[in-house]
């Protein structure tokens, strides 16, 4: 029988400091959304709204401040086909992974986004030092459940800052959501969250749950949570990493900011 | 890819016991329309090591025999051609939908050029269908889980018929998933589709789009630059080494084993870091292409010491895990899935090496640089639960020494060679992702365009064999030797 705990010991601390204090989040070389800059868009090139697979770059009717093309990173599914289409760097790969907001049009790029403004009182207040999330899988292709089941490894240790996953919706106070809601997951889902007391709220993680992704206009699948259940936080991303959902988790119990306005980073 | 062999309806069960006769094995049956008003039916079978698959065309103006009865693991393909197709099989052992969920029922089904475009299946109340019990019906229980179950766990149904702790038998819906991702792929533009492969099944990613990648280039004669044929082989047991490693953590879930499971989820982290370090992507997503790579890759100077850390930190974890009686008690016996069980359900990857059959299709039919990379295929013959953890084990060394060999060997040159797609070509193309044989069979239209993609998937070929394992057992181990299959609900939904 060998000694585990002493060489679970041995190993020493393996968590990260982070995000409670400055340490490593984990994600060093981790490709998150791709930038937008309009000023060095081409007249007449359409080269990676023609390439993107799920229509998150499409050209708009008459041009504005923004530039020729509606960006909208709740459709991204973060293939970075268009940073190599694009012959002038007007769409480059960034690290840009936090990308969780509380109103989807924050999701979608515009100029001038005004900066964040500091929270005041809201409900999910009474809630920010100990959450419980049910989880459900709406037809996901399984990576967003690989980065959410590796939450409680114990590089992050979710269960450090008062988060934890519950079996029963029963005991939830938000329901975390994946994938694009097949046909066949829509009343599993809807039950779900009928079974919540309330308050309840609801995060869709991964851009399948936020807009469908790619498994949208199919005939198995909608476009993500919208018109099913209602929502409070997105976090597009495909999967979003650990450290991403983290950050939306505390985001949304006023822990953190919200980093992106305008479907660009501001904080 | 050997050209279909054409074979009328009535020589199907002939040349199905053949093939069984002279030692080769069934793959899958998909169908596809090679004209509107036409169904074509293709099997797909391996003949031997090294020698082409074999695939016969089969264009049949009425029913065919269900080939169930010669080779069972056609079944559920079959019963997938009757759901999407709407085409019958005479004498199908289990008639009922599997795909689509019982209650769907389309006007059309979802493949037919009739099917509405953009219209989505509707579902209300859908029951599982059981099987009669006879006898002492007051002392069987009934226990229906999911589909949405405890924990962060993929979707899915399933009802236990049991005595006390005796489970008598396991009725599984594994298809709430279902996203109709292979329709997806028709009209896609090839070069866009590698997006959608790599999204079938999150953790099967590589194995996924370099299937669906190997096809396409097999359709269309393209040479993969060696350069990008070792580096596909470094992503595949990148993604090999994490997916086995989550393995050990989640088995240690179930039984209990608390550090083990945190040291085995640790493990899984830093193998995902260093895939994120490589490529970007924790999940190696972006880096595949027709042709060969998206862009290079640097893995020398530092990947090979980070590899060499997780070799020695698993070696010692494998070692305790190996001497932990508690952890040994709930895997050795548990779930045996017999040989002759294995083979003939189709199981595949480390469940079918764990049950004695020795078939590996990096050795058995090299893809990318396998063939330049020598390697020991794992193999056990106990067949329980502790054996398929034991073939993973060996497997987490010896994709790792193939790593260093890759580091070692990686030639310089172009990582990507251009795909010319040609019209109305089709091809195979396939890849032994952790879970087991992959396949990918595409076929382009008069356009060169995507005009049917059929993905066979591991998971799919698993769930299948799995039951066999549970019926006759109790409901104490059931959680342990379903993780000891270590199987995806996504890749086999679709």
């Amino acid at each position: 029988m060998p000694l585990w705990t002493l060489f679970g010991l041995l190993e020493g601390r393996q968590t990260t400091p982070w995000p409670l204090a400055k340490g490593n989040n984990g994600q060093s070389g981790v490709i998150g959304m791709p930038r937008y800059h309009p000023d060095l868009c081409c007249e007449g090139c359409e080269a990676c709204a023609e390439v993107c697979p799920t229509g998150a770059i499409t050209l708009r009717p008459g041009a504005g401040e923004g530039g020729r093309f509606d960006v909208d990173y709740g459709r991204c599914v973060v293939c970075q086909l268009c940073t190599e289409a694009c012959p002038t760097d007007a769409m480059t790969p960034s690290s840009d992974w936090a990308f969780g907001v509380s109103n989807r049009a924050d999701l979608v790029w515009r100029a001038h986004p005004e900066r964040a403004k500091a929270a005041q009182g809201t409900a999910q207040r009474p809630f920010r030092r100990s959450l419980h999330i049910r989880h459900v899988d709406s037809g996901s292709c399984n990576g967003c459940e690989s980065e959410l089941q590796a939450l409680n490894n114990p590089f992050y240790n979710l269960h450090r800052l008062g988060i934890f996953f519950t079996a029963s919706p029963r005991f939830a106070d938000l329901l975390l959501v994946t994938g694009p809601v097949t046909y066949a997951m829509r009343e599993p889902l809807r039950a779900t969250y009928e079974a919540m007391p309330e308050p309840r709220w609801v995060m869709a993680i991964g851009t399948c749950a936020v807009s469908g992704g790619v498994a949208e206009n199919g005939y198995a699948c909608g476009h993500g949570l919208e018109g099913v259940i209602p929502v409070d936080v997105y976090l597009p991303g495909c999967p979003p990493n650990p450290a991403a959902i983290i950050e939306a988790l505390l985001m949304f119990l006023e822990r953190a900011p919200q980093r992106v306005r305008g479907g660009q980073v501001v904080d | 890819m050997q050209k279909p062999k054409k074979i009328a309806p009535g020589q199907l069960e002939g040349a199905a016991n053949r093939l069984l006769n002279r030692g080769g094995r069934m793959q899958m049956v998909y169908a596809w329309r090679p004209e509107p008003e036409q169904i074509e039916l293709r099997y797909v079978a391996h003949e031997k090591p090294r020698k082409p698959f074999s695939v016969w065309a089969c264009r049949p103006s009425k029913p065919v025999p269900s080939l169930a009865r010669i080779w069972p693991l056609l079944s559920w393909y079959e019963r997938e051609v009757t759901d999407l197709f709407g085409f019958p099989f005479q004498d199908q052992p289990q008639p009922e939908p599997l795909v689509l969920l019982a209650g769907a029922e389309p006007a059309a089904p979802p493949f037919d050029p009739t099917y509405p475009a953009g219209v989505e299946l509707s579902v209300s109340a859908s029951k599982m269908s059981l099987p009669e019990i006879a006898g002492a019906e007051a002392a069987v229980q009934l226990l229906p889980f999911g589909p949405v179950r405890a924990d962060v766990l993929e979707s899915a149904e399933f009802l236990f018929v049991y005595i006390g702790e005796a489970i008598l038998h396991l009725s599984t819906r594994l298809f709430f998933k279902h996203r109709g991702m292979e329709k997806r792929f028709e009209g896609t533009s090839p070069g866009q589709a590698v997006i959608l492969a790599e999204r079938v099944s999150g953790v099967g990613t590589i194995a996924h789009a370099l299937a669906y990648c190997q096809a396409v280039e097999a359709a269309s004669n393209c040479v993969v630059p060696p350069r990008a044929r070792f580096l596909r082989v470094l992503l595949a047991e990148l993604e090999r080494l994490y997916n086995h490693l989550h393995y050990f953590g989640h088995l240690c879930h179930t039984t209990t084993l608390k550090v083990g499971e945190a040291e085995g989820k640790l493990l899984e982290e830093r193998a995902k870091q260093l895939n994120g370090r490589l490529t970007g992507s924790r999940l190696l997503r972006g880096v595949l292409a027709l042709g060969g790579l998206r862009r290079d890759l640097s893995p020398q100077g530092w990947l090979s010491a980070e590899l060499d850390k997780l070799r020695e930190a698993f070696a010692g974890y494998a070692a305790r895990l190996e001497e932990t009686d508690s952890y040994l008690d709930r895997l050795i016996t548990t779930g045996p899935l017999e040989r002759e069980v294995a083979f003939e359900q189709g199981a595949t990857g480390p469940i079918e090496r764990g049950s004695g059959i020795d078939r590996d299709l990096r050795r058995d039919h090299p893809y990318a640089a396998y063939a330049d990379l020598p390697f020991k295929v794992a193999l056990r013959d106990a067949g329980d639960a502790h054996a398929r953890a034991q073939v993973r084990m060996d497997e987490v060394q010896s994709s790792i020494a193939l790593m260093q060999q890759v580091i070692d060997r990686l030639p310089d040159g172009p990582i990507r060679e251009p795909c010319e797609i040609v019209p109305r070509s089709e091809g195979l193309g396939w890849s032994e992702s952790p879970r087991g044989t992959l396949f990918y069979a595409v076929h382009f239209d008069a356009d060169a365009n995507l005009a049917r993609v059929k993905i066979k998937s591991p998971s799919f070929s698993n769930w299948r064999a799995f039951p066999f394992t549970v019926h006759q057992t109790n409901m104490m181990d059931y959680a342990i030797n379903e993780a000891s299959f270590g199987l995806t609900v996504a890749g086999c939904a679709r």
